[in-house]
C-alpha cells in the first residue's frame, strides 16, 4: 500500500515559518523531515515520520506554487490564487529575498550573467549553502538589478517599492546592484577580511556622494552609476601630489592640525606624502572603468594597508582623513 | 421577452503571455448568452488590457436567464492563424434574479481553462433588469430563493415550511459521445461544464416552480448532486425543502411572531429531588439492550435490496400526555398527509419544530444502468427514487412517525452497478409550522415535553415498538419515557441538554467482493450491504458506549463500491444526552470459560475496556448526576394494550416484518471467540486519543463548547492510497482501512497544532474506490489493476478559545442565539472592517493596526465555512446560491509536480474561483460551503491526469458582532441553551 496523492489546501493558505526555512536554505523534502525530526516536533504532538512527511510535502508545494507570485511581490498584494494574510505576505517576502551574508560575499561585484551563474556549484561547495539557495538567491539578485536597471529615482527607494522589502533589506540590495553595475572587484585575497556589510557600507556612502542622483534630486538619472562628470573633477587634484609647494603646504597644514592629537603622528607625518599619492592617484585614475573595478583593491593596497603596518588605529585614520580634506579645503588652490 | 441583462467588459489583468516573439498579448473577449455573441475591441500588445466596454445588452426569456450562464472568453487576436483562447469565466445570473439577492455581479474574476487553469483576471459588471411577468402558465421561477444551509437561513423567519421538492434531469455525458472521439480535450470539457451549468440552472429552475406551486418564496437545505453515470448519461438531481421565509427586519428579530408564545423555558424538573427516590440502588449498567432492528425486505425486484434501519428505541406515552400526543400526531397528520412525502432535508429547526425524534431511517437500492435512451423523460430515475422515498416513509410510519428529517440521498457507482442511497431521521413536527395562517393553537402540547429532553422521548408506542428497546423514564422530565440510545441523521438541536463534550465517532469498515459483472454483480453487492449496515451499526454502538455516550447526531453512513470491494465508513457526532440513561459498559465473555489463561486473557482486555471508558469520561467531561435506574422492561402489561393508539395500521405490517434474530445477540457483550468481536475489539482500542486541546464533530456546532472565537479556516485534503496486494482479507483490509483514516486525523492535528485549543466541526469524510477505466483519463485503455482507496474529508476547524483571555470578551454564540438577539443591526459596510484573518481574535485585532501594504486596493478577504454561520459575526445579507463545476485536465503530469501537485493546485483554484465569485457578489463569506463532488483520474504512463470538483453554498454578507453595539450580557440572557449546559462550562 502506498499513498499515492495527499493534498491539503486550506481557505486562508497555512504555512509554517520553520518548513519555509528549510525550503528557502534548499533543503529536500527528506533533509527537511530529518532536522524537524530532531527538532523535536514529533514528540510534542505525538505524530509519526509519515505524518511529518505529508506535512512537509505540502508546505513544499505551496511555496512552490507561491515562488512565482514572489518573483514580482507586488502581485502577491491582489493575486487570487492563494489567500494569505498581510502580515504573512510581508513575511513570505522578506524571507524569500534574504539572502546569505557568505554567499553574496562570494557574487559581490561580478556580473549577474549565465556565466556566473554556472559557476555557483563551486560557490555552493566553498559557502556550504545548498546549490539551490545559491541558485534563488542569485536570481533574486539579477531580478532586483533588472528591474531598478531601467527605473529613474532613488536606487532604495525604487527598490522598496517595488519589491515590498523592509528598509535595511533594501539597502542591501543596493549596495548588491551598485557593486554588480560597476562591477568593483571584492574577490582578491587581500579584500577577503572585508564582509558584505562592510561593502554595504561604502556603497551607501558611494550612492549617496558620489552619484547623479546624490546631487541633484531632479536630476532624472538614476544613483546606480558614478558621475562622469564628478570623476573627471578629481583628476584635479592630481595638482596635490605633483605641485610640490602645494603638496608640503598641505602636508604641514594637516601635520598641525594632528600634532599631540595621536600616538601614530610620527609615522603620519613620515608617510604623508605616500599616503596622499596614493590617494589621490586612486582619485585620478576613477575615469577608467577598469580602475573603477579595482578601486576597493587599490585602496586596501595603496591606502589600508601601509596605514596599518604602521599600527594605526580607526580612530587615527578617522582624524587623519578628516583633516586631510579639510587642510585641503584651505588650500588657496582649492578655494 | 421580460428580462435584460446587461454586461460591461472593463479591463484583464496578469494575462499570460500568447505571443512569444514581444512577450505580449492582443486580447479581446466574447461575450455570449445563449446564442447571441458580442465582442470587445482587441487591446493589442498589453498583459493589462483596457477594453472599457460599452454595456453589451442581451434581451432573453427569463426562462433563459435561470437556465443560461452568462459565457465571457477571453482570446488572443492573431492576424494569420485562428485566435487563441485564454480562458472562460461562466457567470451564474441567478443571483441577480432575486430582489433580495445581489443586485450587480462586479469584481476581478479568474479566467479559467480547462488544461491550464486560472490565467489571468478580467474585471466585469454585470446587471439584470427584471420586468414583471404576469403569466400565470410561465415556465421560469424567478424570485425563488435557494439556500444550501440546511436551517432557517439567519436573517429570515420561517412563516411555512412546505416540505419537500425534488426534481432531475439527465442528459447524454458530452464525455461520451461520439464528438469526443474528434474534438479537442478543452472543447470537451467545456461541452461538460457547459452542460452542467444548463442543467443545474434548469434543474433550479424546475424545482423553483414547484416551489411556486406550493405557495414558497424559497428553498432551503437545497442538495444538488450529480451522478455521472459514465456511458449511460449524466444525472443532475436536486432535492430541498420548500419553505416560506420573511425576511427579519433589523431590530425587530426578537419578535419572532410564530414562537412568541412558546413558554417560558421550563428548566422544569430539578434533577435533585429525584435522588431519594427509593430505588437509587437498582442494577447498574449492564442491561441487554438491542438497540439495532434489521430487515432485509423481500422486494419486488432481486435487485433492489433494501436493507433498512431502525435506530433508537421505544418509548411510551405517558398515561397523561397520551390523549394529547394522539390528537397532537392526527393533526399533524392530517397537514402532512397530503404531502406524497413528508421530508425535510433541513438538520436544525426553529425551536418547537421539533416534537420527537424516532431514530435513523435508511434505505438503499442498488440498480443496474443503462442508456437513458430519452432525456426528456427520465423516467426509469425518478422510479427508483420514488420506490426508495416509499420506503424511508413507511420505514418512519413504523417508528410511529410522521416526517422524516435530515433527510439526503446519495449514490455510489461502479461501472454498471448504482447504489442509491436515501437516509433520514424519523420524527414528530409540530404542526403549526405547515399550515395556513399558522396560528398557534397547539403551543400548549409543547408543555408536556420540555424543549430540553421533550425529542429524546419516544414518538411510538411502548407496547408496539418496532424493535426492542429498553425504555426508562426520561432523566430530565421523569415524566416520559425515553430509550437508552438515540441515532439522528440531525444536528443537536441548540435547546438539548447535554452533559459533557462531544467527540467524532467513526466506523470504518471493508468488505471483499468477487469480481462480477451485471446482475451477479448486483445481486452480490445487494447481499453484502445489510451485513455491512449491521456492522458498522455495531461498530458505530461500541465506540459510543467505550465513551460512554448516549447519542449520535448527524449520522453519515457512505458505502462505495469498488470493483472488488465496498467500503463502509459511517461518521456522527457522539453526545451524552442529559435526558437518557447513562450508557452500559461492555463486558466481555468468551465461549470456553475453563481455560485459565483464556480467563486471563478476556479480564486484562476487560480492565482495558473499563480504563478507557473512564479515560474517555475524564477526556469528555461527563459526569452526569447520579440517579437512579429505573428500568422499564419491555415486556408490556396487557392490561394496557387496549388503550394505545396505533398510529397507522402500516406501521403494524411492518412490524410483522422485522427481522429480530440479531436481538439474541447482546450488543454490549462481546463474544471473544467470536473473530469479528476480536476485530472490533481491537478496533475499539487502536483507535488513538485526540491530542489534548482538540475537539472534534461532524455537527455544525460541538456540543458542550460554547466559546468560539471568530477564527476559522476552511480546509479540504484529498488523499488516494494504491493498495498493493489485491488479493487481501476482510480483516487485512479493514486494518488498512482503519489505519489511512486515523492517519489522516493525525495528519490534521498535526498541521493544525498552532491552533489549539481548536475544534474540528463538520468533518466530512468521502471515501471512494475508484474503478479501473476510471482511473484512466479518456480514450485510453486500461492498465492498471490495483484497486486505489481515495478519501477525501473535506471540513472546517473552528478555534475555540479556552483561556481567560478570551472568555472575557467572547460569548456564547451558538444555535438560535444570532436570530434571537435583538441589536440593532450596523450597516453591512463590507469594506469597513472585514479583513480576517485565521488567528484567534487577540492576535489579529493587533495587526490590523499594522496592515499597510502599498500595493494597489487589496483583494477582499472571503471566509469559506461549511457552517451556516460564523461564531461572533452576524449574517446580514444572502446573495444567493454558489453553485460551481469545474474540469481541470492536463497532458504534462510530471511537470506540475504529479498528481499532488495538480490536485493542490486545482483545489487551490476552485477556492480561489469560489472567492472571486462571491467578492463580485459583494459577500465576504461563503456559508454551508461544500465540495459535493471531487472525481479524480489518473494516468501517470500517458503523464495525464484529469479532475472534476463541484462546489456549493450561499454567499453572505457578515458583520462582526463587536461591530455592533452588541452588549454581551443580553446575549446570555437570550440564549435558552445556556442553561441547559450549565454544568458544563
Amino acid at each position: 500500500m502506498s499513498v499515492e496523492l495527499d493534498v491539503f489546501v486550506g481557505n486562508t493558505t497555512i504555512m509554517d515559518e520553520e518548513v519555509y526555512q528549510f525550503w528557502l536554505d534548499g533543503y529536500t523534502v527528506n533533509d527537511a523531515v530529518k532536522v524537524r525530526m530532531e527538532g523535536g516536533v514529533l514528540e510534542e504532538c505525538e505524530a509519526s515520520a509519515e505524518v511529518l512527511r505529508s506535512d512537509t510535502m505540502d508546505q513544499y508545494r505551496t511555496f512552490q506554487m507561491c515562488e512565482r507570485l514572489l518573483h514580482s511581490p507586488a502581485k502577491l498584494a491582489n493575486q487570487l490564487l492563494f489567500q494569505i494574510p498581510p502580515h504573512r505576505q510581508a513575511m513570505l517576502i522578506e524571507r524569500y529575498y534574504t539572502f546569505d551574508g557568505l554567499f553574496v560575499r562570494e557574487v559581490l561585484g561580478k556580473k549577474l550573467s549565465k556565466g556566473t551563474k554556472k559557476d555557483l556549484d563551486d560557490v555552493s561547495a566553498k559557502t556550504g549553502v545548498t546549490l539551490k539557495s545559491c541558485r534563488r538567491q542569485f536570481d533574486n539578485f539579477k531580478r532586483v538589478f533588472k528591474v531598478v536597471e531601467e527605473l529613474k529615482g532613488p536606487l532604495v527607494e525604487n527598490i522598496r517599492q517595488h519589491f515590498l522589502l523592509s528598509d535595511k533589506l533594501a539597502r542591501d540590495y543596493a549596495a548588491i546592484v551598485f557593486f554588480a553595475n560597476n562591477r568593483f572587484e571584492t574577490g582578491k585575497k587581500k579584500l577577503h577580511y572585508l564582509t558584505f556589510q562592510d561593502f554595504a557600507f561604502c556603497a551607501g556612502q558611494l550612492i549617496s556622494n558620489w552619484t547623479v542622483g546624490a546631487l541633484d534630486n531632479m536630476v532624472e538619472d538614476m544613483d546606480v552609476d558614478l558621475e562622469k562628470e564628478f570623476l573627471q573633477d578629481l583628476k584635479e587634484l592630481k595638482i596635490l601630489i605633483t605641485d610640490k609647494d602645494l603638496l608640503d603646504q598641505h602636508k604641514s597644514l594637516v601635520c598641525t592640525a594632528l600634532r599631540g592629537k595621536t600616538k601614530a603622528f610620527n609615522e603620519m607625518e613620515a608617510n604623508f606624502k605616500n599616503l596622499s599619492r596614493g590617494l589621490v592617484n586612486i582619485a585620478a585614475k576613477l575615469t577608467n572603468t577598469k580602475d573603477v573595478r579595482d578601486f576597493f583593491i587599490d585602496l586596501v593596497e595603496k591606502f589600508i594597508e601601509p596605514c596599518r603596518s604602521d599600527k594605526w588605529t580607526a580612530g587615527d585614520m578617522r582624524l587623519y582623513l578628516t583633516h586631510y580634506t579639510n587642510s585641503a579645503h584651505i588650500l588657496d588652490t582649492f578655494k | 421577452m421580460p428580462g435584460k441583462l446587461k454586461a460591461k467588459i472593463v479591463a484583464g489583468r496578469h494575462l499570460p503571455v500568447m505571443d512569444r516573439a514581444s512577450d505580449l498579448t492582443d486580447a479581446f473577449v466574447e461575450v455570449k448568452f445563449g446564442n447571441t455573441t458580442f465582442k470587445t475591441d482587441v487591446y493589442p500588445k498589453s498583459l493589462n488590457p483596457q477594453w472599457n466596454s460599452e454595456w453589451f445588452k442581451f434581451e432573453v426569456d427569463d426562462e433563459d436567464l435561470q437556465d443560461e450562464p452568462l459565457q465571457i472568453t477571453v482570446l488572443d487576436h492573431d492576424t494569420y492563424s485562428a485566435n487563441d483562447a485564454i480562458g472562460k469565466v461562466y457567470i451564474d445570473i441567478d443571483p441577480l434574479l432575486s430582489c433580495e439577492a445581489a443586485t450587480v455581479i462586479s469584481g476581478w474574476l479568474p479566467i479559467y481553462d480547462t488544461i491550464h487553469g486560472i490565467r489571468g483576471e478580467i474585471n466585469v459588471v454585470v446587471k439584470v433588469d427584471l420586468f414583471n411577468d404576469l403569466n400565470r402558465f410561465r415556465q421560469s421561477s424567478c424570485g425563488v430563493k435557494f439556500f444550501c444551509t440546511t436551517s432557517i437561513p439567519r436573517c429570515y423567519r420561517a412563516a411555512l415550511v412546505h416540505g419537500f421538492v425534488e426534481e432531475l434531469v439527465v442528459n447524454e455525458d458530452p464525455e461520451y459521445q461520439w464528438i469526443d472521439r474528434i474534438r479537442t480535450p478543452r472543447a470537451s470539457n467545456e461541452a461538460r461544464q457547459r452542460l452542467i451549468s444548463l442543467m443545474s440552472g434548469e434543474l433550479q429552475r424546475k424545482i423553483g416552480l414547484k416551489v411556486l406551486e406550493m405557495g414558497g418564496n424559497a428553498v432551503v437545505g437545497y442538495l444538488q448532486c450529480f451522478d455521472l453515470e459514465g456511458e449511460s448519461g449524466l444525472v443532475v438531481r436536486a432535492i430541498g425543502t420548500a419553505c416560506t421565509l420573511d425576511k427579519l427586519i433589523p431590530g425587530t428579530e426578537s419578535k419572532e411572531p410564530v414562537f412568541s408564545e412558546d413558554p417560558p423555558h421550563p428548566l422544569s424538573v430539578p434533577p435533585t429531588p429525584l435522588r431519594t427516590l427509593p430505588s437509587s440502588s437498582s442494577p447498574p449498567p449492564f442491561s441487554p439492550s438491542k438497540p439495532c432492528s434489521r430487515q432485509s425486505s423481500s422486494s419486488d425486484t432481486d435487485l433492489s435490496l433494501t436493507p433498512k434501519m431502525g435506530m433508537g428505541s421505544g418509548i411510551s406515552v405517558g398515561k397523561e400526555a397520551g390523549p394529547l400526543k394522539t390528537l397532537l400526531r392526527q393533526q399533524a397528520q392530517s397537514a402532512l398527509e397530503q404531502r406524497e412525502f413528508p421530508f425535510f432535508t433541513l438538520t436544525c429547526f426553529p425551536p418547537g419544530f421539533l416534537v420527537h425524534i424516532g431514530g435513523v431511517v435508511s434505505a438503499r437500492s442498488v440498480k443496474l444502468l443503462d442508456r437513458i435512451h430519452n432525456p426528456d423523460e427520465p423516467e426509469t430515475r425518478d422510479a427508483w427514487w420514488e420506490e426508495i422515498r416509499q420506503e424511508i416513509k413507511s420505514h418512519a410510519k413504523a417508528l410511529g412517525c410522521h416526517a422524516v428529517v435530515g433527510y439526503s440521498e446519495s449514490t455510489t457507482i461502479c461501472e454498471e452497478v448504482c447504489i442509491l442511497s436515501a437516509s433520514g431521521t424519523a420524527a414528530m413536527l409540530n404542526p403549526r409550522f405547515m399550515r395556513e395562517g399558522s396560528v398557534c393553537v397547539y403551543s400548549r402540547f409543547d408543555d408536556a415535553s420540555p424543549p430540553s429532553c421533550g425529542f429524546c422521548h419516544i414518538p411510538y408506542d411502548e407496547f408496539n415498538m418496532p424493535f426492542p428497546a429498553q425504555l426508562t423514564y426520561c432523566y430530565h422530565c421523569r415524566r416520559q419515557k425515553v430509550p437508552d440510545v438515540l441515532f439522528t441523521t440531525i444536528d443537536l438541536p441548540a435547546e438539548a441538554a447535554v452533559t459533557g463534550k462531544g467527540c467524532l465517532i467513526q466506523a470504518r469498515l471493508c468488505r471483499t467482493k468477487k469480481k462480477a459483472q451485471g446482475e451477479v454483480n448486483a445481486t452480490a453487492i445487494s447481499n453484502l450491504l445489510p451485513f455491512m449496515e449491521y456492522e458498522l451499526h455495531t461498530q458505530l454502538m461500541n465506540k459510543l458506549k467505550l465513551r460512554c455516550m448516549n447519542a449520535l447526531f448527524g449520522l453519515r453512513i457512505q458505502i462505495s463500491v469498488g470493483e472488488n470491494m465496498l467500503l463502509g465508513l459511517a461518521s456522527a457526532t457522539g453526545v451524552y444526552l442529559s435526558a437518557l440513561p447513562a450508557p452500559g459498559g461492555i463486558q466481555i465473555t468468551g465461549k470456553t470459560p475453563s481455560d485459565l489463561s483464556y480467563d486471563q486473557h478476556i479480564s486484562t482486555m476487560q480492565k482495558r475496556i473499563n480504563d478507557t471508558i473512564a479515560m474517555n469520561k475524564e477526556l469528555y467531561n461527563i459526569h452526569p448526576l447520579e440517579c437512579i435506574e429505573e428500568v422499564v422492561g419491555s415486556p408490556i402489561p396487557d392490561r394496557q394494550r387496549s388503550r394505545l393508539f396505533r398510529s397507522t395500521s402500516e406501521s403494524s405490517d411492518e412490524l410483522s416484518e422485522l427481522d429480530l434474530s440479531h436481538g439474541k445477540k447482546d450488543a454490549f457483550v462481546l463474544e471473544i471467540d467470536d473473530t469479528d468481536a476480536v476485530e472490533d475489539i481491537q478496533s475499539l482500542l487502536t483507535d488513538a486519543p485526540m491530542p489534548a486541546g482538540f475537539y472534534s464533530c461532524n455537527t455544525e456546532v460541538m456540543p458542550g463548547i460554547y466559546n468560539w472565537t471568530s477564527g476559522l479556516q476552511m480546509f479540504t485534503s484529498v488523499r488516494v492510497y494504491r493498495l498493493s496486494n489485491a488479493n487481501l482479507t476482510n480483516q487485512g483490509l479493514n486494518k488498512i482501512f482503519t489505519d489511512l483514516c486515523e492517519n489522516l486525523l493525525k495528519s490534521l492535528y498535526f498541521k493544525l497544532r498552532s491552533m489549539i485549543p481548536c475544534c474540528l466541526c463538520h468533518l466530512n469524510f468521502t471515501v471512494a474506490v475508484p474503478e479501473e477505466e476510471l482511473i484512466q483519463v479518456r480514450r485510453h485503455t486500461p492498465k492498471h489493476t490495483s484497486p486505489i482507496l481515495y478519501i477525501f474529508p473535506k471540513n472546517i476547524l473552528v478555534r475555540s478559545g479556552e483561556n481567560e483571555e478570551q472568555l472575557q470578551f467572547s460569548m456564547e454564540l451558538c444555535g438560535e442565539s444570532t436570530s434571537s438577539n435583538n441589536q440593532p443591526t450596523a450597516k453591512p459596510s463590507v469594506s469597513s472592517s472585514e479583513r480576517c484573518s485565521p488567528l484567534p481574535e487577540v492576535r489579529s485585532r493587533s495587526l490590523r493596526s499594522t496592515r499597510s501594504l502599498p500595493c494597489g486596493a487589496p483583494v477582499t478577504v472571503v471566509k469559506m465555512t461549511p457552517l451556516s454561520f460564523l461564531p461572533r459575526t452576524r449574517i446580514v445579507k444572502y446573495l444567493g446560491i454558489i453553485n460551481m463545476f469545474f474540469i481541470r485536465e492536463t497532458t504534462s503530469l510530471r511537470e506540475e509536480g504529479g498528481v499532488s501537485g495538480f490536485l493542490h493546485s486545482f483545489i487551490a483554484e476552485v477556492f480561489a474561483m469560489v472567492r472571486a465569485h462571491v467578492a463580485a457578489l459583494g459577500g465576504n463569506a461563503v456559508v454551508s460551503y461544500s465540495m459535493k463532488e471531487c472525481v479524480f483520474m489518473e494516468n501517470p504512463n500517458k503523464n495525464q491526469a484529469q479532475c472534476l470538483i463541484n462546489v456549493s453554498g450561499d454567499a453572505v454578507i457578515f458583520v462582526r458582532e463587536s461591530d455592533q453595539e452588541a452588549i454581551p450580557p443580553l446575549i446570555m440572557s437570550g440564549q435558552p441553551s445556556t442553561t441547559g449546559a450549565d454544568g458544563t462550562t
